[in-house]
């Protein structure tokens, strides 16, 4: 890793250097890790080829991947429509109580689809609170993609709010200034100025959506919706099927790579730094005039359902379970060890992120396309296949590892690495690569050009993508639950202890605590925002 | 393109050490020093925890240490790690687990004064698992409303009219999937099909857990319920604590109805763990008098070795008339969600 980092700054001066290059090495080094899921589904399939075979070719397989696409683009296009308005009111105008509702927007990150799922269905099911409270008989059924689609989106827009409202606050407000002085009217504006501009971002947040959609399990198996993700689990705990398993995970692969396809079609050949001197001026905020008030109330249904509501059902639970029964002692440790995971995690997913981003931002082609792919499976992948296949190959090639502290933090990585690579790369895109071959040329050595250039001035993308996988870290169950240190307890684990053991409401002490002891991943996402 | 070309040889290699390594392995356990075990544990901690501390103080010498999860998870886990895994014992929810690692091979045999503690009906024919303790799907009723005369002789009553709305059900959850199951291998698919379609029909509420079924009799939600008896004795426990007559009781299908199956919880111990020594005095443990009777007082799960008392307020097991299968025969339950979900049951 440290002569990878150290060699990244080389090619990031050089751009094209001779032969291997010192990104390259590192960022194929990253992406051979990454791939561990991938050949574990190649091992597996490949032991029983006329199962996995006759598994991929059941009718019900193509319609289990027209479903999860279904979900995986409905989940992204609405985050999407959430997203953007959001992110131009709290960035771009003269919204009141901006700052407010700039933190609140970000939150709905730190609520596991899992909790989520399952307080809207506390809500609003077969005989939840709704329902009482409005004392009918029977309201419309949440099940099913309507449920799964609402809550995945509920929860995940902020993927694509937080690259947004970025990348809207870089922009050049001469552009538009030019525009409006060539007599383009304000809509006109938006759709050829703007919004171009802001393509890049949309599409790498909706794609990390679109991926949390399709491997999300805690969501649709609550919810009942037959994604691929909840057919796999089924496949493992119902009939211990690996082959089967393997060969659906095969095809959600493929199902990942068409939707990486069309993201790179968005993203291909575009750049996005300044060309001209000077530092962008700020812009001035748009005044909304009368359409302040339905801004706010966009924002406060938004910040209701995403977020108030779920926190407000969780304080009402944990207020009524019994304080003496919460083993604050088990809780405490959960959350010290959650903490410790997540921060690792996060330090070592940000390391990894830097050549795999400066390959992709510097020398995209065939080559970045397929580290990007690899890099991309694991977030893609359910966690129970990932967790699977690093148990195998872990127990294989790195026993003195296995079920160790950095096993963990690895196969957390391998789980996260798209959220911090995305952010770091779109901010090594802004800078201009002029920048870093003028300081080369002035006989900088490679890492003492990413030292005091390259991290520098992407500084920013890189503690975002870190925050980022912090927060997801902290949630993430099945990889902790297979692959931890022996008796290392986080608080997911807790939660799910308590609400096997008895009732979802009984885990709603330790969830709270989960919420709180993300914050301080969603205050660097926030906190550095101005 | 050379780089691309690096990528793949890189790829290879990793594949290549993986599929060399599948091969070679420690093959068969040994006995071990006897003084430290690994557990993997598809029961919960609450149940559990109490008895490791127990089995740490009556064996002082020997480090216990526990990996908890789901059970089905953790049997998926076993296989991958095959014969190198770092547990000792593996201790599960239910029989369909623990049929499936013997169905792998990957479980040791159990030496006959374990085996034996158990009638033969709750172990394997092979000797690879042995149960620990019983859990039956009853009928868990609405005293208030109903008459023990008026309870169905059969869970396949239950689709008739005078109970249109007023059965709870929780096809999601694992037990209930068992006693599907266990109702195809008896009475076959057709009929099975039929009961599911007809229940369905009957307008039969679904939740998501059996606890929470207890509940909704208990609140003159509904007046019947399919879960496992503990639930219910659990309810009649708090319901003594506070001195108050709890509404719910346990009705058992009379005549080997399907409706009353008797799953079990097991240990198995990995063939290739090197604890052998200390996982079968652990097993053993578990299956001594007093942790039996610790199952059936704080569980309230069946002890399953003979002449242990069990609760009071339970029918002896012997005493249960029970369909006629093979608990291992359990194992597979795809049949049984593809069915559940022909009928749109799940």
């Amino acid at each position: 890793m440290e002569a990878g980092v150290h060699e990244a700054g080389r090619q990031a001066g050089a751009r094209r250097g001779p032969g291997l290059s010192g990104t390259l090495v590192a960022s194929i080094f990253v992406a051979v890790v990454c791939a561990i899921p991938v050949a574990y589904l190649f091992v597996v399939i490949l032991d029983e080829p006329a199962v996995a075979w006759e598994v991929i070719w059941r009718p019900d397989t193509l319609r289990l991947l027209l479903r999860s696409l279904a979900l995986a683009v409905a989940v992204g296009a609405t985050a999407t429509l959430i997203a953007v308005p959001l992110a131009w009111l709290t960035s771009r105008s003269d919204l009141p109580w901006r700052r407010g509702w700039t933190v609140l927007s970000v939150l709905p990150l730190v609520i596991p689809s899992y909790i989520g799922a399952y307080l809207f269905v506390s809500a609003l099911g077969p005989r939840g609170e709704l329902q009482s409270l409005l004392g009918v008989e029977s309201l419309p059924s949440i099940y099913g993609f309507a449920g799964a689609w609402i809550v995945l989106s509920l929860f995940t827009f902020p993927l694509v709010l937080l690259p947004v409202r970025a990348a809207m606050k870089r922009l050049d407000p001469n552009l538009e200034d030019a525009a409006s002085g060539m007599g383009r009217s304000q809509a006109e504006i938006a759709r050829t100025v703007i919004l171009p501009q802001l393509i890049p971002a949309i599409g790498a947040g909706a794609l990390l959506v679109s991926l949390y959609a399709l491997a999300d399990f805690g969501a649709v198996s609550i919810l009942r919706f037959d994604s691929f993700t909840r057919v796999i689990y089924q496949s493992y705990r119902a009939s211990f099927d690996r082959t089967g398993a393997a060969a659906l995970a095969g095809v959600l692969v493929v199902v990942m790579l068409l939707l990486l396809l069309v993201e790179s079609r968005v993203r291909r050949s575009r750049s996005y730094h300044r060309v001209g001197p000077g530092s962008i001026r700020p812009t001035r905020p748009v005044a909304l005039g009368r359409w302040r008030w339905p801004a706010v109330a966009f924002c406060a249904v938004v910040a209701l359902f995403s977020f108030l509501l779920p926190v407000g059902m969780l304080v009402y639970w944990s207020a009524q379970s019994v304080a003496g029964s919460t083993d604050w002692q088990q809780v405490i440790t959960a959350a010290a060890n959650s903490i410790l995971l997540a921060t690792l995690t996060a330090a070592v997913a940000a390391l990894a992120a830097l050549p795999v981003a400066w390959l992709g931002a510097r020398t995209p082609g065939r080559l970045s396309r397929v580290v990007d792919t690899l890099t991309t499976t694991g977030y893609a992948l359910p966690g129970i296949v990932v967790a699977l296949a690093i148990v195998f190959i872990g127990i294989r090639l790195v026993p003195f590892l296995y079920q160790t502290l950095p096993m963990t933090v690895i196969a957390m990585v391998i789980v996260c690495l798209p959220l911090a690579i995305t952010a770091t790369r779109a901010a090594v895109l802004q800078l201009p690569p002029r920048l870093e071959e003028a300081a080369r040329g002035s006989g900088r050595s490679p890492l003492g050009v990413l030292a005091t250039i390259g991290i520098p001035l992407t500084r920013a993308g890189i503690l975002a993508g870190a925050a980022l996988v912090f927060v997801a870290a902290i949630k993430e169950l099945p990889v902790v639950v297979l692959l931890s240190p022996i008796e290392f307890s986080t608080l997911p684990l807790v939660i799910w202890q308590e609400s096997t053991r008895a009732f979802f409401e009984s885990g709603a002490i330790p969830a709270l605590v989960l919420l709180l002891v993300t914050a301080p991943g969603v205050w660097l996402l926030v906190g550095r925002e101005r | 393109m050379p780089k691309t070309a690096v990528l793949a040889l890189l790829l290879t290699a990793l594949a290549a050490g993986t599929v060399a390594g599948c091969g070679s392995g420690s093959g068969a356990g040994s006995a071990g020093d006897g003084k430290s075990l690994t557990i993997y544990s598809g029961r919960d901690e609450e149940y559990v925890g109490p008895l490791i501390d127990r089995y740490k103080k009556e064996n002082p010498g020997v480090d216990v240490e526990v990996r908890y999860g789901d059970s089905a998870e953790l049997a998926s886990t076993l296989r991958e790690e095959g014969n190198r895994t770092p547990a000792g014992l593996f201790l599960s929810q239910d029989a369909g687990a623990l049929g499936a690692l013997q169905q792998a091979g990957l479980l040791a045999k159990l030496p006959s004064d374990i085996l034996d503690r158990v009638p033969a009906k709750y172990r394997s024919s092979e000797g690879d698992w042995v149960g620990i303790t019983g859990r039956v799907r009853v009928l868990a009723y609405d005293s208030r409303k109903l008459g023990k005369d008026q309870l169905p002789d059969s869970v396949f009553d239950l689709t008739q009219p005078q109970w249109k709305g007023k059965v709870g059900w929780a096809p999601t959850n694992a037990s209930f999937q068992a006693f599907v199951t266990a109702m195809r291998l008896t009475a076959g698919e057709e009929k099975t099909k039929k009961w599911l379609e007809e229940m369905k029909a009957n307008d039969t509420q679904a939740y998501e857990k059996n606890s929470i079924i207890r509940d909704a009799v208990a609140d003159g939600e509904i007046e019947v319920g399919l879960i496992n008896h503990y639930y219910v004795l659990e309810g009649i426990r708090e319901g003594e604590i506070k001195q108050e007559n709890y509404p719910v009781q346990l009705h058992f299908f009379p005549g080997g109805d399907v409706g009353t199956l008797v799953n079990v919880s097991g240990a198995a111990i990995p063939n290739a763990s090197d604890q052998q020594d200390a996982a079968k005095s652990f097993t053993s443990f578990l299956l001594a008098d007093p942790q039996q009777e610790y199952f059936a007082k704080q569980v309230g799960e069946y002890p399953l070795v003979p002449g242990v008392k069990q609760d009071p307020s339970l029918p002896p097991l012997s005493s249960i008339e029970q369909p006629d299968l093979d608990l291992a025969d359990l194992e597979d339950l795809q049949g049984t969600q593809e069915l559940l979900k022909e009928t749109g049951v799940l």
